[in-house]
């Protein structure tokens, strides 16, 4: 990405992200991979998180174990184990991770949550149709921040 | 046995360490060995063949199936795909379409198809690349003037199942040099691409993470020496190519056909990763 359009990103995120909206995924600001500003500057809701974390468009635990969750079936083991998350990481860290973990981890199995562009045959769900565009990220602004501030509470320390 | 890392991460062990992009292989195949009928060996693990970088040893999908779902394939009383083989015996003796021939007028019985379903894919005289549907369907089209088969139907599956069941226990061994290095190609580079919104390749679930768990799913390295196989879940013969657009599919990306040239390409590279396995059709799989 440009300077000139980091700065303009930066400049829309200083401006509030109340009043212009999430940014879109392709504005986000990445340092080292962590993304220091709230992507909507409204508080996640970790409880919300939790069940994204679940089901669905989230299905974290697909590939990662989280004994946070242990009433829940079927946690995979492709990705590291999320106990004690909030310790190795920062909240921003989480963010970034969450929401596009390949600017971090270029080789990441991980999917990127908030992204819209690089994709390829990108489809319509679980269809097996293409994709309508313009793309959707696969978690929304406000998502993102739920599980991060699920992530937040996986503490051990 | 060893895990290999992912084609590119190079010396980034470190970080892989970090991340668990492959992570030790907590869920090894089982040691079981796979005799059907009391008679036949099934060959399920295998040095995997020089042109696969990442991997030492190959296996079956058996091997990393349930006992349950494993005990079905032991005899073929239990294994419900038999129901289909015994239909598709019928029809390879009956007559269909305006020649008036059926499957044993030209070729006797099915048992003269021994060792066939090894080698393919393949290229055929035209230089095209073929599978064993491909081959049907031309007899049913240009010699007996028949309809074709569609390709995920149960006469045509039932008739692959058949067909394949004659090299049963028999190594694969598909050609991927000469006339069919180009397809080859074509089917690794699918292998290795990151399809869908998910960006998951083949080899990110069967290559990187074989062994691994992926919520309830038992990952496997994709072999597709038993297809046709009986899926359980969908209770019936499931294709070659009909699984590959369901993973594909379950990248949230826009699939391919069954049928299509991409298949059959891809067909050939994942076929030609289990050269050295036996022949399994037809499996039975959760």
């Amino acid at each position: 990405m440009k300077t000139t359009s980091l700065l303009v990103a930066a400049g829309v995120c200083l401006a509030g992200a109340a009043l212009a909206g999430p940014p879109a995924p392709s504005d986000v600001v990445y340092e080292d991979g962590a993304v220091a500003m709230s992507l909507t500057g409204v508080p996640g809701d970790p409880e919300n998180g939790r069940s994204i974390m679940n089901k669905g468009a989230g299905n974290c635990i697909a590939c990662h174990e989280v004994t946070a969750l242990a009433d829940l079936p079927f946690h995979g083991e492709i990705g590291p184990m999320l106990d004690g998350a909030a310790d190795r990481w920062t909240e921003a860290e989480l963010r970034g991770i969450v929401a596009n973990a390949k600017v971090m981890f270029p080789e990441s199995m991980m999917p990127s949550f908030y992204r819209t562009d690089g994709y390829i045959r990108p489809g319509d769900a679980y269809t097996g149709k293409a994709a309508p565009t313009p793309l959707e990220p696969l978690l929304t602004a406000q998502e993102i921040e739920d599980v991060v501030a699920f992530l937040m509470t996986l503490k051990e320390e | 046995m060893k895990k290999a890392y992912a084609p590119g991460l190079g010396t980034a062990t470190a970080l892989a360490a970090v991340l668990a992009l492959t992570g030790p292989a907590l869920g090894d195949p089982d040691d079981d060995a796979l005799v059907i009928n009391g008679e036949t060996e099934i060959i399920t693990e295998a040095p995997a063949p020089e042109h696969m970088e990442y991997i030492d040893t190959i296996y079956s999908g058996w091997r990393f199936r349930t006992d349950e779902t494993q005990a079905l394939e032991l005899d073929d009383f239990d294994n419900p795909a038999m129901l289909a083989v015994d239909a598709a015996i019928d029809m390879f003796g009956t007559v269909e379409g305006a020649a008036g021939e059926s499957c044993a007028s030209c070729h006797d019985d099915p048992e003269s198809f021994a060792g066939l379903a090894a080698h393919m894919p393949k290229v055929d005289e035209d230089g095209k690349l073929v599978v064993m549907e491909d081959l049907i369907n031309e007899c049913r089209t240009d010699r007996m003037q028949a309809d074709e088969w569609k390709w995920n139907s149960l006469d045509m599956q039932s008739m692959v199942a058949l067909i394949g069941l004659q090299s049963r226990g028999m190594p694969v061994d598909v050609a991927i040099d000469g006339p069919a290095a180009p397809y080859w190609e074509q089917g690794k580079e699918m292998y290795y691409t990151r399809y869908g919104k998910l960006e998951l390749s083949c080899a990110n679930c069967h290559e990187d993470n074989w062994g691994n768990m992926i919520r309830a799913d038992h990952l496997s390295q994709g072999q597709i020496t038993g297809f046709p196989v009986y899926r359980l879940k969908q209770a019936t013969l499931i294709s070659r190519h009909n699984r590959f657009k369901g993973c594909i599919r379950d990248t949230q990306a826009e699939t391919f056909k069954e049928g299509s040239d991409e298949f059959r390409a891809l067909e050939l590279y994942v076929a030609s990763r289990g050269n050295g396995l036996s022949v399994e059709t037809p499996a039975v799989r959760q």
